[in-house]
């Protein structure tokens, strides 16, 4: 029997990435994807471009690789964008870069929203430092606040490219703003702030004396001293919250508008296009624009009208005869490009893949550069093959 | 480069540095191959040690897959037997099951425990409360580790498992999840999980700890490495091998690849030989091909500045092959031989 001939997928429309940065109607866009993929680089080469093109720009960029920091002049974690010198501002653009700093974004918070003399109790609670430097999602949470700040302050600019943190998936950026918020608005806490209000509702004895159970053993368990520090920090923390939980809405909003395009990074491994896939659908399922996907560090290949299957003949025969040196080195080459075509191959069959399950989507490559991106040049490099020149 | 050991004798490598170590800590940059070397490791161990215990803290279910085995739960499952009689136990440790464990173990909490779960406490205490999440890993396999064979945790019975191996969180977030102690006793002055974070921390310190880290020859996984083993050393943890995972065959020698840098391969005599094996020749080939060669030298230098940096930290260095065709339940066995062969266990 013979193999049954895999379906054609039909190509997918290419990703315009010029036209995205000079529609002057967006405002926003957000570099998402799994971690590792090359969303720092993506949103830092796109900003340049952007800037290049003569938008006045500014990225917000999330953990990038230092020497990637340090070429767009972020040598300290301040919090403030910064311009960035040596780019062609011949087109009239500008770039500010800018590296998050989530616990003193948290900290700024904290200060807008409450007295002073609270934000100082709350700022000095071990369990507000505990939360503001660690808790899962908080660096989301401070990315989204930041992109509202930016947005605030928009006269500056008219472009901002936002990074997002390195989690696992790529749902956390969406789903962690929220998480904090049900954190606090969790049963636990209601009861750790209003033992009376809780029982009182119920209305039972029983229940009451639950909660006293239950407060006796989690301070059996993890001692009185941290049960009433969690107790100042929420009790702090709950009357600042509505303002919190405003601003996170909005930014949420402003995510959802068409002044905001989305850019879905992804490697052409199995397990990142997986996620840029429940990431895809997510952004259409709350109605979020969604640009299109970049799947970077595509292997390059050079040389066309080789097969793989030839050049590992040709080798082994090269590498049969004891040969001269010439011989062995055609071998190498050979053998190199094999492989070569053959990687890439299976890249694009992976990428072909998430085209056949999301037909329509705008799909660009970036070739993976010999190097790790760090410098103006580099970004360059990728924002060209961003924008297929 | 390679091997654990620089004086081998007839083949047969000699202790490692940890050979006292009992529980494996396996860290890396995110998709370097933690997952990958901690399952390698465990079947070597369990070659030679018998029966292992491979855990893994993040709820990936990445054991499950490497062995193909259906998911792990919470309780201790067999995964695989080795040659030998040697057996793998397999854990996904899971921090609700665990403190639910803990609180039935030192407190012996019927109603009250049904309590803390129905209003919530469970979910905040693992969920929220920084540091507490993690004491609860570790104070899991810290059980694990103690346990004798007789369930009981002191007593002359042997113990449960002649090692453990940890499939860890990576090197960005290790350093803090091994140094629990300082944040919790923080949090928690005092009360049970202050004393066990404490406890924990002395395993952890002592030499029946080692941490291994895996790295791909690239920038950003050798810079964390790097950082890592400064951060562990620095933090009183013992760094044990560094894994060089996916390493490529060299396809040429240093002289050709000296040649390829610079475009110097000779056209004239490659363009022979491949039209004398029956290809057609074109210079757009020929041109091609060269690039690529080139691409590949720049990248061998850079691997090869990358090992070096490696290499200056002094800790033995152990290489695993790049698999062509990935890795599956058979093709981490012969991971496990190479580890095994470079000295890593015994
Ligand atoms: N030596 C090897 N040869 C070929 N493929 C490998 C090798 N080591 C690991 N891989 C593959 O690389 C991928 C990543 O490996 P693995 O899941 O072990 O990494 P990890 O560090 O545990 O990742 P994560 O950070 O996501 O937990 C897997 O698909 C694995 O099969
Ligand atoms: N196209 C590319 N070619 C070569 N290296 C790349 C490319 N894209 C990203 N990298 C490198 O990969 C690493 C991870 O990229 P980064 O943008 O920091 O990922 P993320 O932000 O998604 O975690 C960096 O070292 C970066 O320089
Ligand atoms: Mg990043
Ligand atoms: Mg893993």
């Amino acid at each position: 029997m013979t193999p049954a001939p895999t379906p054609p997928v039909p190509a997918p429309p290419r990703l315009d990435v010029d036209r995205l940065i000079d529609d002057p109607s967006i405002g926003i866009v957000v570099c998402c994807g799994s971690g590792g993929v090359g969303k720092t680089t993506t949103a830092a080469a796109l900003a340049l471009r952007a800037a290049e093109a003569g938008r006045k720009v500014v990225v917000l960029t999330i953990d990038p690789a230092r020497r990637l920091a340090q070429s767009l002049g972020l040598t300290q974690l301040d919090n403030t964008p910064r311009p960035v010198h040596a780019i062609d501002t011949s087109k009239g653009g500008s770039l500010d870069a800018m590296m998050l700093d989530m616990k003193r974004t948290f900290d700024e918070v904290v200060i807008a929203h409450s007295e002073p003399e609270k934000a100082e109790q709350i700022l000095a609670n071990p369990f507000y430092q505990a939360v503001s430097s660690s808790f899962a999602g908080t660096q989301e949470y401070m990315a989204m606040e930041k992109l509202g700040q930016l947005k605030a302050s928009a006269e500056n600019w008219d472009l901002i490219v936002v990074d997002t943190p390195p989690s696992r998936s790529a749902l956390d950026f969406l789903d962690a703003p929220n998480r904090l918020g049900s954190f606090l608005d969790g049963r636990f806490i209601r009861l750790l702030t209003a033992p009376a209000k809780a029982s009182g509702r119920a209305g039972l004895k029983v229940f009451g004396m639950g909660v006293q159970l239950v407060s006796s053993t989690m301070t059996k368990i993890l001692g009185g001293q941290m049960l009433s520090d969690v107790q100042t920090f929420v009790n702090a923390l709950d009357t600042m919250f509505g303002g919190f939980r405003e601003r996170a809405d909005e930014t949420y909003r402003l995510l959802s508008e068409d002044g905001t395009a989305f850019l879905v990074v992804a490697a052409p491994e199995r397990d990142a296009l997986r996620e840029a896939s429940f990431f895809v659908d997510r952004l259409e399922a709350d109605g979020m624009p969604l640009a299109g996907l970049v799947v970077n560090r595509i292997t390059r290949v050079a040389a066309s009208g080789l097969t793989p299957a030839r050049a590992q003949a040709v080798a082994e025969s090269l590498e049969d005869g004891a040969g001269p040196r010439s011989a062995t080195n055609a071998a190498g080459v050979l053998r190199l490009h094999a492989s070569l075509v053959r990687t890439a191959e299976r890249q694009r069959e992976l990428a072909d893949g998430f085209s056949l399950g999301h037909p329509g989507i705008p799909v660009v490559h970036v070739p993976a550069l010999g190097r790790d991106v760090h410098d103006l040049e580099g970004l360059r490099e990728v924002g060209d093959a961003l924008s297929g020149s | 480069m390679g091997g654990v050991t620089s004086t081998q004798e007839e083949g047969v490598p000699a202790a490692p540095p940890w050979g006292a170590a009992r529980l494996h800590i396996v860290t890396g940059k995110g998709g370097t191959g933690k997952t990958t070397v901690a399952s390698a490791l465990a079947i070597g161990l369990a070659a030679h040690h018998h029966r292992v215990l491979l855990t893994e803290v993040e709820g990936r279910q990445g054991i499950s897959q490497t062995f193909d085995v259906p998911p792990l739960g919470t309780e201790e499952t067999p995964v695989t037997r080795v040659a030998g009689g040697g057996e793998i136990v397999g854990l996904s440790v899971e921090p609700k099951a665990a403190l639910l464990e803990y609180l039935q173990l030192f407190y012996k909490l019927g109603r009250a425990g049904r309590l803390l779960e129905k209003f919530g406490a469970i979910d905040f205490a693992t969920t929220i409360a920084p540091g507490v999440r993690d004491v609860l890993l570790i104070g899991k396999i810290y059980e694990a580790n103690r346990r004798r064979q007789d369930g009981r945790h002191k007593g002359d019975s042997p113990p449960a498992y002649d090692s453990i191996v940890l499939d860890a969180p990576p090197t960005g977030r290790i350093g803090r999840f091994l140094s629990v102690n300082s944040e919790v006793a923080d949090l928690a002055r005092m009360g049970p999980i202050h004393s066990q974070a404490e406890s924990i921390t002395r395993l952890l310190q002592s030499g029946q700890t080692v941490v291994h880290i895996v790295t791909l020859l690239e920038e950003m996984p050798v810079q964390e490495t790097l950082e890592s083993i400064e951060e562990l050393g620095a933090k009183g943890f013992h760094p044990g091998a560094i894994v060089v995972n996916m390493v490529r065959e060299p396809l040429f020698d240093d002289a050709a690849l000296d040649q390829a840098r610079e475009g110097r391969l000779h056209k004239p005599s490659i363009s022979a030989q491949l039209a004398e094996a029956g290809v057609k020749v074109t210079p757009a080939l020929v041109e091609g091909l060269l690039d690529e060669a080139r691409d590949h030298a720049l990248r061998v230098d850079l691997e090869r500045e990358q090992l070096a940096l490696l290499e200056s930290t002094g800790l033995p260095i152990v290489t695993l092959p790049a698999l062509p065709g990935g890795v599956d339940a058979v093709a981490v066995r012969e991971l496990a031989e190479v580890l095994v062969a470079e000295g890593m266990v015994r």
